[in-house]
């Protein structure tokens, strides 16, 4: 199935070697990521048994099936021969003579002269001795009819069984991928944003479907496909010995011969496979950087100067792409041979024990046919054991992220906070993100409800560690932050975040409608009061000029709304919380200006009577705001209000007088 | 039309087959020979049974062996070839299908390119490209093979016992009609998949980027709910799907059994009749399995094949594109000491004919040694106004004149060697910060590195680096922050020295100071050059020599800051909203 582009791995992991013998991701712990999935499949251990056994039995239908049919054909050959003697010998009789009954071939043997019996084959002989000759042998079809009956029953069987397994497998291994998604997906919640601060969301993404895919699929085929093929090896080996231990050496000869060529032209095309897989990389790579520069190459004339460095890697990736394509395509012809060198060795070696009268001919009619099964398993086990690689590769990644330290739970006696007033002081608070520099030192104040903070600094100041600190998405190192005298680590997380709205830079919305997206922080609430809530901010009639008004669906991207109705949406669904505390991000750089200013009425409705804090960027703001908190590389580097900070002339001071220096 | 435009489309693939048409019919006179080996190969199974086994003829066993082991080996040897030729040509019609496409995607103007994400054009050049080669391979390894192969079979069990055929006929129609029957219902349910698989993407992205929102809104659980209705229906459809698969090749089996067995009972009434010899039925029992096996084969490569239809279609709706943008047959050349004097006359542009024209019938002059300011609301189409100059996109009508030329008539390598722009987002190059300002200038000295990087206010940060220039930039330069990437954008600018400038939006990520600091620097670099601003900020452009209004794709005002303030309401608009009229005064004073 094709994957939605959409994942930001463009360079799919599974190369297009996974089928044949090419590479696969290595696990670093095989053994480890195979237990910790074994416990996944644990639950079903009664189903796996099932499986098993249907498998063996299935698999066990298919192995003497042929020896069954092999028996009739026995039948057939004998009677065949009769009829054949019987037909020669009446070659020989005048026409029209009736033969006595109980005449046998014995007394028509003894009239032939010797020099003429050497012409007849010795089994001829043998069969001649006991065959009534007065009446035409025939098939005994009666027999045969009984057998075949029980063929045909035992292939119903077979597939009733092997219908059987794969209807507990499909069911056993979706029912693990469920479990798997499902368990990742409440992962995510519970991590500490700290582990994603260093992940890629394209990595997550592809843990969850590409990884859980695998592990799905290779649950679905290989588990069933190896039961069969072990149970067909063996049990082919029983059947080949039985018929003849002669033919069935002869057989095994071939085994180590084909096993030698496979691994070493595997390995050959390994070889080629890693380097196509690398130089694919650096190419899918130089690819995407022109194509997202495209306009940088034209602006720059470098169209011919990125031709020639893709033409390198094109060159390069031909080479090493026809080798391992030509290579994994040698497997099978020298297999089919080398499978025919052994298919004629057992034809005469066959021939020559049916003549020494050890084998007969249905044996070794059933014999060729287990010789070219045979084969089959055999190089199903390359296959599986690389998916066996690739599945093990992908455990491991979900289990790496499964087993991720989760962010500390909230204690049994936190408090569930009740008519919170807004007061919030700092106290000695220092925090670091890596655990060893600190980011912020020492930080103390004292903010009364309803005040309003800004926070002000160069990009890349650390200006989200507030909001991060506040929110609890991280915990401070040490110090303490108090809402309303309580320390915040005493209170529960869901109540404590609860006190907050928020109204961030990113304006996160989902695939809904805007109805739905508005009433996101508080589910049941009525239209009215919705309503209420838009107006205030004066939203409602951007939100009613747009088509569909609050039924409007806002698509995946969320591309079908502005930059400044989003952050609009953002802030009435803020309101609609009526939170007693603010944190806002004023950025509204991508915004036209008349937006901007719906955006900053809006905004000031909602942080009315609010303590708020606001990442700042209109000056307006910052200097109406009760407390200025400067930033700079992550620290907080001064504080207090506008006036004050102009009369220390320090970064502020610079900062601020910057905007109006001519140029 | 539809299947005329897909006709061109294919054309347009086929013609890169062209060059390998010779190997390609080698190995088809090698698939024939391979595929008569595989077929005399139970003739002589049989021969070996009747001739020796039967008549006790050891002699006639090893010879008639040998003969068939000397045959299996020109077949090995001949599918060797075969798939030698197959790698080959299937890798080589890739790397130059490859090479054609990306030629194709740069030589495209961005009015076309905007047309496909750009996923999508790295799917068209990636894995559709393999998609392709494994297409070719399978065809010349597979696909041709197996008709042939298919209809010796047929032939071959025919004249061994021809009063058995019809069985053959009964299995393959069999099959064939189970494995229409079961694509009836799995391929609506596939597409389903493809949807459901895409929903899961959605939520699960959704619930990582929006991690915060989550969080604060405490609606862990409430997407925990969402993403398990997803979950739940993609388990289910799979489920239903596998299920299906799943029986298909018991079945398969099935009658493949059922056809041995009723070869092996009719036959053997043959036999009682004396109307078939014995050797001959083992031998029709073998052509019979190849026929099955073949026409098998066939109808899974074809059901593989239809898939990959898709990427060829892509592939080719991108090399049937017609480039919009092209130079002149007899190109005009711009004189050796040009000035860099700009006029637009009556332009107008649409993205798409029918659309609503984004610029509508703009006329202006920006001479050589001035600075000319570009503002208004998002949707002004300011951006696009000077993404004009350089021809990413063409006038719809109207005419862009340089040094008196139009730039039409120039090539577009001598149009853009004059002109130094900055893009919107500062995006870089995999590899150092060296090889980026190179970038500008492939000659440029050390000098001249440190030179720009300072006026772009760069330099501090980079010799803050241990290597200096040659810290490694990474794909998408995501190890520098978005105000460094402008900065070294501008300073790779810089280093080409060129009579015009573009920086478009291109302060939009510094901070106040460093964006005051930079612009004062900046002023005496570009002196004697043309230059072209386009901003959202009021503070970084009210010092232009001009300053041209844009509203709705048209000009509403023009002239200096003072000038604009007491004439043009949308520029008051703007500037009011970004400074309060006492900050508008203080800067009034000190400018």
């Amino acid at each position: 199935m094709e994957k939605g582009m959409k994942n930001k791995n463009t360079v799919s992991r599974k190369g297009p070697g996974a089928m044949m013998g090419g590479v696969v991701d290595k696990p670093k712990d095989f053994k480890g990521s195979m237990k910790s999935l074994i416990a996944y499949i644990k639950p079903y251990w009664n189903s796996i048994i099932f499986v098993m056994i249907f498998a063996i039995a299935s698999t066990v239908f298919t192995i003497i099936s042929p020896k069954i049919l092999g028996n009739v054909t026995n039948d057939i050959v004998d009677d065949y021969i009769k009829i054949k003697a019987y037909e020669e010998i009446y070659k020989e009789i005048p026409e029209g003579t009736v033969l006595p009954e109980g005449t046998t071939g014995e007394f028509f043997l003894a009239q032939i002269p010797d020099s003429k019996k050497e012409d007849i084959p010795e089994n001829m002989i043998d069969v001649l001795k006991e065959l009534d000759l007065s009446v035409r042998p025939s098939i005994d079809f009666e027999d045969i009819g009984k057998t075949i009956l029980m063929l045909i029953g035992l292939y119903l069987l077979s597939l009733l069984f092997n219908y059987i397994q794969g209807w507990i497998i499909s069911g056993v291994s979706q029912k693990i991928t469920y479990k798997l998604r499902k368990d990742i997906s409440e992962k995510i919640h519970k991590l500490p944003l700290k582990y994603f601060d260093n992940k890629s969301i394209g990595d997550v993404m592809s843990r969850i479907t590409n990884d859980v895919d695998m592990i799905s699929q290779s649950l679905n085929q290989s588990l069933s496909q190896i039961i069969t093929s072990i149970t067909l090896v063996i049990g082919i080996l029983i059947m080949m010995f039985s018929i003849s231990w002669r033919l069935a050496l002869v057989s095994m000869l071939v085994l180590p011969l084909s096993s030698a060529i496979v691994f070493l032209v595997v390995k050959k095309s390994q070889k080629f496979f890693k380097k196509q897989q690398k130089v694919l990389g650096s190419l899918n790579g130089h690819i995407e950087e022109t194509y997202t520069g495209h306009i940088l190459v034209k602006a720059f004339n470098k169209e011919e100067n990125v031709k020639n460095i893709f033409k390198k890697d094109n060159v390069k990736l031909y080479k090493s792409g026809w080798k391992s394509q030509f290579l994994s395509g040698l497997l099978h012809p020298i297999i089919v041979f080398v499978g025919n060198i052994g298919y004629v060795a057992v034809a005469i070696l066959g021939g020559w024990l049916s003549i020494k009268k050890i084998v007969n001919l249905g044996d070794i009619q059933a014999f060729l046919q287990y010789v070219n099964r045979f084969n089959q398993p055999l190089r199903q086990t390359a296959t599986i054991a690389n998916v066996l690689q690739a599945t093990a590769a992908s455990s491991e990644r979900v289990f790496e992220f499964l087993k991720e330290g989760e962010e500390i739970e909230d204690s049994k006696d936190a408090i569930e906070l009740k008519g919170v007033k807004g007061n919030i002081s700092f106290k000695d608070v220092v925090f670091s993100y890596d655990g060893d520099t600190d980011v912020i030192e020492s930080f103390s104040a004292d903010i009364k409800a309803g005040q309003r903070v800004a926070i002000v600094g160069p990009t890349g100041a650390g200006k989200t560690t507030m909001v991060n600190l506040l929110m609890r998405f991280y915990d401070v190192k040490s110090g303490s932050i108090l809402v309303d005298g309580i320390d915040i680590r005493d209170i529960k997380r869901s109540s404590l975040r609860k006190q907050f709205g928020m109204v961030l830079q990113d304006t996160w919305l989902f695939n809904g409608t805007i109805r739905e997206n508005l009433k996101y922080g508080k589910k049941n609430v009525t239209d009215e009061k919705m309503f209420r809530a838009t107006d205030i901010t004066q939203v409602d009639h951007v939100i009613k000029s747009l088509p569909e008004g609050y039924d409007m669906v806002i698509n995946e991207d969320a591309d079908n709304l502005s930059q400044g109705e989003k952050q609009l949406l953002t802030i009435a669904r803020a309101m609609l919380v009526n939170s007693p505390m603010l944190i806002l991000d004023e950025a509204t750089s991508s915004v036209d200006t008349r937006t901007e200013v719906l955006i900053q009425n809006a905004m000031d409705k909602l942080m009315e009577g609010r303590t708020s804090f606001v990442i700042a960027h209109r000056l307006s703001t910052i200097k109406n705001a009760d407390l200025i908190l400067v930033m700079k590389d992550g620290n907080i580097i001064e504080k207090g209000s506008h006036d004050e900070l102009l009369e220390k002339n320090g970064f502020y001071a610079e900062l601020y007088n910057s905007q109006f220096e001519s140029v | 039309m539809i299947l005329y435009i897909e006709i061109f489309i294919m054309k347009n693939l086929l013609k890169y087959l062209k060059p390998y048409i010779l190997l390609i019919l080698i190995a088809i006179v090698f698939i024939v020979i391979q595929v008569q080996t595989d077929l005399a190969l139970p003739g002589y199974l049989s021969e070996i049974i009747n001739k020796g086994v039967i008549l006790q003829d050891t002699d006639a066993i090893l010879s008639v062996g040998l003969e068939m082991l000397g045959v299996a080996l020109i077949g090995a040897v001949a599918a060797i070839i075969v798939s030698y030729i197959a790698a080959r040509v299937s890798t080589g019609v890739a790397r130059d299908v490859r090479e054609g496409i990306y030629s194709k995607i740069l030589s495209l103007s961005t009015k076309e390119i905007n047309k496909f994400s750009t996923a999508s054009l790295l799917t068209r050049s990636t894995n559709d490209i393999q998609q392709v080669q494994t297409v070719i391979f399978m065809f010349l390894r597979m696909v041709i093979s197996a008709p042939i192969m298919g209809v010796g079979a047929i032939i071959n069990a025919y004249e061994n016992a021809p009063d058995m055929s019809w069985m053959i006929v009964v299995a393959v129609l069999t099959i064939f009609l189970i494995i229409v029957v079961v694509f009836i219902f799995a391929v609506p349910k596939f597409s389903k998949l493809q949807k459901l698989v895409d929903r899961l993407n959605r939520v699960s992205r959704e619930n990582l980027t929006g991690l915060r929102v989550i969080r604060a809104f405490n609606t862990q659980e409430y997407e925990q709910e969402k993403f398990d209705v997803v979950n739940k229906d993609l388990v289910k459809l799979n489920l239903f799907i596998n299920k299906m698969m799943v029986s298909l090749q018991p079945i398969l089996f099935l009658i493949m059994n059922l056809l041995s067995i009723g070869i092996v009972w009719f036959g053997g009434h043959l036999l009682n009749e004396s109307k078939l010899g014995i050797g001959d039925m083992f031998a029709f029992m073998q052509y019979a399995m190849q026929v099955v096996m073949s026409f098998l084969r066939l109808t899974m490569i074809i059901i593989f094949l239809t898939r990959s239809v898709v990427s060829l279609k892509r592939i080719g709706e991108i090399l049937s594109i017609k480039n919009v943008i092209k130079d002149s047959k007899k190109p005009k050349k711009f004189k050796k000491e040009g000035e860099g004097n700009i006029e637009y006359r009556n332009v107008s542009f649409s993205y798409d004919n029918s659309e609503e024209a984004v610029i509508k019938n703009i006329s202006f002059k920006a001479n050589s040694g001035e600075t000319t300011a570009f503002i208004g609301s998002t949707g002004s189409g300011k951006s696009t106004l000077i993404n004009l100059l350089p021809r990413f996109y063409d006038v719809s009508s109207g005419v862009i004149l340089l040094d008196g030329i139009d730039i039409k008539e120039v090539k577009q390598k001598d149009l853009r060697d004059r002109i130094g722009y900055v893009p919107q987002k500062g995006s870089l190059f995999s590899g150092t910060i060296r090889s980026n300002l190179l970038y500008g200038k492939e000659n440029a000295t050390d000098e001249d590195l440190i030179s720009s990087t300072k006026t772009a206010q760069a330099y501090d940060f980079i010799s803050e680096y241990e290597k200096k220039f040659d810290n490694p930039i990474t794909q998408g330069g995501t190890n520098v922050s978005g105000g460094q990437k402008q900065r070294l954008s501008i300073a790779r600018a810089l280093i080409k020295e060129p009579d015009i400038y573009i920086f478009d939006d291109s302060f939009s990520a510094l901070d106040m100071k460093t964006d005051q600091k930079l612009r004062k620097a900046l002023s005496e670099k570009t002196k004697e050059a043309t230059v072209l601003i386009v901003a959202q900020k009021i503070g970084t452009i009210m010092n232009a020599d001009k300053i041209i209004v844009l509203d709705e794709g048209k000009i509403v005002g023009e002239g200096t800051h003072e000038e604009l303030l007491k004439n043009c309401s949308v520029y008051k608009e703007i500037a009011l909203s970004q400074l309060s009229e006492e900050e508008l005064k203080i800067k009034r004073e000190k400018s």
